[in-house]
């Protein structure tokens, strides 16, 4: 396995540019930018709010000085909030190319496409020239995360990424599994696997804080697919949930933007901090993949049962499909059919390594079904976060 | 287990899954004995093991996942209609969402 070094000493598996709007007025110019080269790996990213929010501006630092993103192209309107100097000093100190266009100042929509394409096209032949070294599997950062759960994905497919985590994790990985509000039920499993009693109290707390929130909204992490798909309770998702943790020590709590600091098994607490704004804490998949990547993560696990079709930008997704019947009808859009297990055509221990296999031959650049079919969805949202204390991460 | 079509998942379990969809009026074999199902079980679902009391709590994956809303009898379907959370409602599309509801009056 090979990877781009970065000046920190990461290593990314993709040489992903990424083409950031920084405001919903910036998205079109930059969507008209990165559209021609979609499939060379010019992928749009951005914040859609005018309103500056520091856990959007920390997520979008991590993702724009992601191990797999190789340079950065802002796309200002001119006058919203976010802070695009910050953002663009971040991405040169990480030694990555980088530019700003604003488009109030560029001679609007045609003359701001026509610069952009230009630099995008001048970068990405710089690109190819990047060199690349041998990484390990221990340098690798993977998140997991499901979506579209039915009661096959607590059988097959989660806890066959449990186990694949388990062997990820032996050989050295960081490994990152989240939702604290699809814990619920499980929190104090969770506590009695943490590598110390005062992160496993931590972990109680974050559970806690996400079940205030969720009654607070109303319901559950819960859409009326689950409840289709055989899944009745909170608890009862969050328990298959809960597998594809795999078996490892809990070695840290950490939250969007906290990169694990060794290998290990981690939770991500995504639920805001302080009293309940700006709404639900993830409204889509798509919002948990964001802060996933902003941890670092290089690949990201995606269980389905009902089957869901979506990708990342920057990061390959694997869609591993928990359902044999959904299997067949969306086999294109799937990676893998850990829906065999239900069948007694495998077993959890032999998907398990499979998926193993998937993460390296991902890493080594073969492309994943969500990338071969163009998707690079991306949404990141208002949040505030009260920064980790010391017993989230516990020293070894 | 008792049969190949139901799977406990934990010995703690009153409740097994399908492992493929059973019919109304099929007969499946729980703690030795046979039993006619009052209703189809989709693959994946639930059923009961034991008479689970109303009130008691019912457990998959060896931890309760809510509480029985009624009485139910081995061989019953367990979903929303006898089966409530400990934490948070469940939200469906049949319009019983309390938090929904509100907003379709306008």
């Amino acid at each position: 396995m090979q990877g781009f070094l970065r000046n920190d000493g990461r290593k990314g598996i993709r040489n992903v540019i990424a083409v950031v709007y920084l405001v919903e007025c910036a998205r079109h110019v930059a969507r008209e930018i990165a559209l021609p080269m979609r499939d060379r790996g010019v992928h749009l990213i951005g914040f859609s709010g005018c309103f500056p929010n520091a856990h959007a501006e920390r997520v979008m630092r991590r993702l724009c000085t992601h191990p797999n993103v190789g340079a950065v192209l802002l796309v200002s309107l001119g006058c919203e909030g976010f802070d695009r100097h910050g953002l663009l000093e971040a991405v040169e100190a990480a030694g990555r190319p980088a530019r700003t266009l604003v488009i109030q100042e560029s001679g609007g929509t045609a003359a701001t496409i026509d610069a952009g394409r230009a630099w995008v096209a001048e970068v990405h032949a710089r690109l190819q020239s990047t060199p690349r070294v041998e990484m390990g599997v221990q340098e690798l950062v993977v998140g997991t995360v499901c979506g579209g759960s039915d009661a096959t994905s607590g059988l097959t497919a989660n806890p066959a990424v449990g186990r694949a985590f388990d062997r990820l994790i032996d050989e050295g990985a960081a490994a990152i599994f989240e939702e604290t509000g699809e814990l619920i039920g499980c929190e104090h499993a969770m506590a009695r696997r943490a590598v110390s009693e005062e992160l496993g109290r931590q972990i109680i707390q974050a559970v806690a804080k996400a079940a205030r929130v969720y009654d607070a909204l109303g319901h559950g992490s819960f859409a009326p697919g689950n409840a289709e798909g055989g899944l009745t309770t909170i608890e009862e998702k969050s328990l298959g949930a809960y597998c594809k943790s795999g078996s490892s020590p809990i070695s840290g709590l950490i939250k969007p933007g906290d990169v694990p600091p060794r290998g290990g098994l981690y939770l991500l607490d995504v639920v805001s901090d302080g009293p309940l704004r700006f709404g639900f804490p993830n409204i889509c998949d798509n919002a948990e993949i964001a802060e996933l990547m902003a941890c670092g993560a290089h690949l990201v696990l995606f269980t389905t049962g009902r089957g869901t079709v979506v990708g990342s930008a920057i990061s390959p997704v694997l869609k591993i499909c928990a359902n044999p019947d959904t299997y067949r009808v969306l086999a294109d859009d799937m990676d893998l059919n850990a829906g065999r297990i239900l069948e007694g055509r495998a077993t959890l221990d032999e998907v398990g390594r499979e998926i193993v296999d998937l993460v390296l031959q991902t890493a080594g650049g073969a492309p994943t079904a969500s990338e071969r079919l163009g998707h690079q969805e991306f949404i990141l949202t208002y949040k505030w976060f009260e920064p980790i204390g010391p017993a989230c991460l516990p020293a070894v | 287990m008792t049969d190949p079509r139901l799977l406990r998942l934990d010995p703690q379990d009153n409740v097994a899954v399908a492992t493929t969809t059973l019919q109304a009026g099929e007969s499946v074999t729980i703690g030795g004995r046979p039993v006619t199902l009052p209703d189809r079980v989709p693959t994946g679902h639930k059923l009961a093991l034991v008479p689970i009391a109303a009130g008691e709590k019912v457990a998959k994956y060896g931890s309760a996942i809510g509480s029985a809303t009624c009485d139910i009898r081995p061989g019953d379907y367990i979903h929303t209609h006898n089966l409530k959370s400990d934490y948070l409602p469940t939200y469906t599309l049949d319009g019983t969402n309390p938090y929904l509801r509100e907003d379709r009056k306008h």
